[in-house]
């Protein structure tokens, strides 16, 4: 057994875990934070989705050792401590972006990272930038005009929001 | 996946060391091909030597005729790269269509060439772009490198360290991109170095592979019309459930007439 220690949403944590642990299951079955799911297994659909390091990856492609010393943040700690939902979970709720919710916290976690990396980013792009993200209910419209919304929140060119 | 010992390497030195130590070891660089192929248990090595914490392995060093991309460089920060999209955004543009953008955060040049796909993109640029693999042992030709399948020319405990590209006149990379994985059904690079002319073709094959009978062609001509009717033989391509290796020698003519007329414009 190994010893890891990683931030997650902004709090140490410290775990002992195998080598082939992945950092998807030290989170939902060590850390007890199932908001991140497991879709697909197979790097595909990007339920799995978390930040490292400030970066959109997929945390069942890597391992949980491989997140020794690094800053995670999962769809958790998005939300003010008060409740006051992110400025993506937001729009999320006021765009109908979700029906079941499944792939839900991982486009979340890649809209927020989209915003960041393409501020300036239109319809055909924000489109294309969720192609490691699946969705099989209600389809990609509410998602991206979600994405498209919050990301100008959050890039200052429009009023809304607690703490864009 | 099979439990392994894990080690994190500090630098080259010491992963070739460890790797050499271990009774199987593998190196993992972003994991982005290795870690699904644990998990199927296709593999199931004794060791995995992660090359993460070496910092030195990043980056991408731009002059006038040669770019060098250390070999864990991810994707996405070769796509990013201002000085490259400026240089040669062939190969930065080739680096912004890997996979998804999840994946582009941590699947790497070194362990794209080093894994040597049939249908990964990056083996295209290594042979389109006259390139160079540097290894913690020596230099390896870009037209060397590839032998088969999933084959490369790398010795059991060599590493590499970064790939070299020679800056073209022009160059352009277009793919065919498989709708669900992303990788290329085929994918063509054309470079044009003053009179001579390279078409390298990933996806297609077994392994990338040039077409001499089209760079032939486009030396004496460079337009799209002057490879019309150079056939490229199906025999030696791969079929599989996805299309036939007729279709795919007949997407090599397009895709490699495509890529010309992106550069003639």
């Amino acid at each position: 057994m190994i010893n890891v220690t990683m931030t997650v949403n902004g709090r140490e944590m410290t775990g002992e875990v195998e080598a082939r642990t992945l950092l998807v299951q030290f989170l939902r079955d060590h850390l007890r934070l199932t908001g991140t799911h497991v879709g697909c297994d197979t790097t595909q659909c990007g339920c799995c989705i978390v930040h490292v390091d400030g970066k959109a990856m997929k945390s069942c492609t890597m391992l949980a050792v491989q997140a020794q010393g690094k800053a995670i943040t999962t769809i958790e700690g998005l939300a003010a401590k008060d409740g006051t939902l992110h400025p993506m979970q937001q729009a999320f709720r006021d765009n109908h972006a979700l029906q079941c919710g499944y792939c839900t916290p991982g486009m979340v976690m890649m809209g927020i990272d989209i915003a960041r990396r393409l501020p300036d980013a239109d319809e055909a792009t924000i489109r294309h930038q969720l192609e490691g993200n699946i969705c099989r209910c209600t389809g990609y419209q509410g998602i991206v005009e979600a994405i498209k919304s919050a990301s100008a929140v959050l890039n200052g060119k429009q009023e809304g929001g607690s703490h864009a | 996946m099979h439990n392994f010992n894990y080690h994190l390497a500090a630098d080259v030195q010491d992963a070739v060391a460890k790797l050499s130590k271990s009774e199987d070891g593998k190196i993992i660089s972003g994991g982005m091909t290795l870690l699904p192929t644990l998990k199927n248990r296709l593999s199931a090595p004794s060791d995995l030597i992660d090359l993460g914490n070496i910092d030195a392995l990043r980056g991408v060093v731009v002059s006038k005729t040669e770019v060098t991309i250390k070999g864990m460089t991810c994707h996405a920060d070769v796509a990013a790269n201002a000085d490259l999209q400026r240089v040669l955004p062939a190969l930065a543009n080739l680096a912004g269509i890997i996979g998804d953008p999840a994946v582009r955060h941590r699947g790497t040049i070194g362990g794209s060439v080093a894994n040597a796909d049939p249908a990964a993109d990056y083996p295209a640029a290594v042979v389109g772009l006259d390139g160079v693999v540097e290894t913690n042992q020596r230099r390896i030709n870009g037209d060397d490198f590839f032998i088969s399948l999933f084959e490369t020319a790398l010795e059991p405990n060599e590493v590499i360290t970064a790939v070299h590209f020679k800056v073209p006149d022009a160059a352009h990379y277009m793919k065919f991109r498989h709708p669900a994985s992303g990788y290329a059904v085929v994918g063509v690079m054309v470079a044009r170095y003053g009179k001579k002319v390279r078409v390298a073709v990933t996806g297609a094959g077994p392994n990338v592979f040039r077409v001499p009978a089209m760079e032939a062609a486009l030396e004496q001509n460079f337009a799209p019309e002057a490879i019309a009717n150079v056939a490229v033989d199906a025999d030696d391509l791969l079929g599989d459930m996805h299309c036939s290796a007729e279709y795919r020698a007949h997407m090599v003519g397009v895709y490699a007439r495509r890529a010309v007329a992106a550069i003639v414009g």
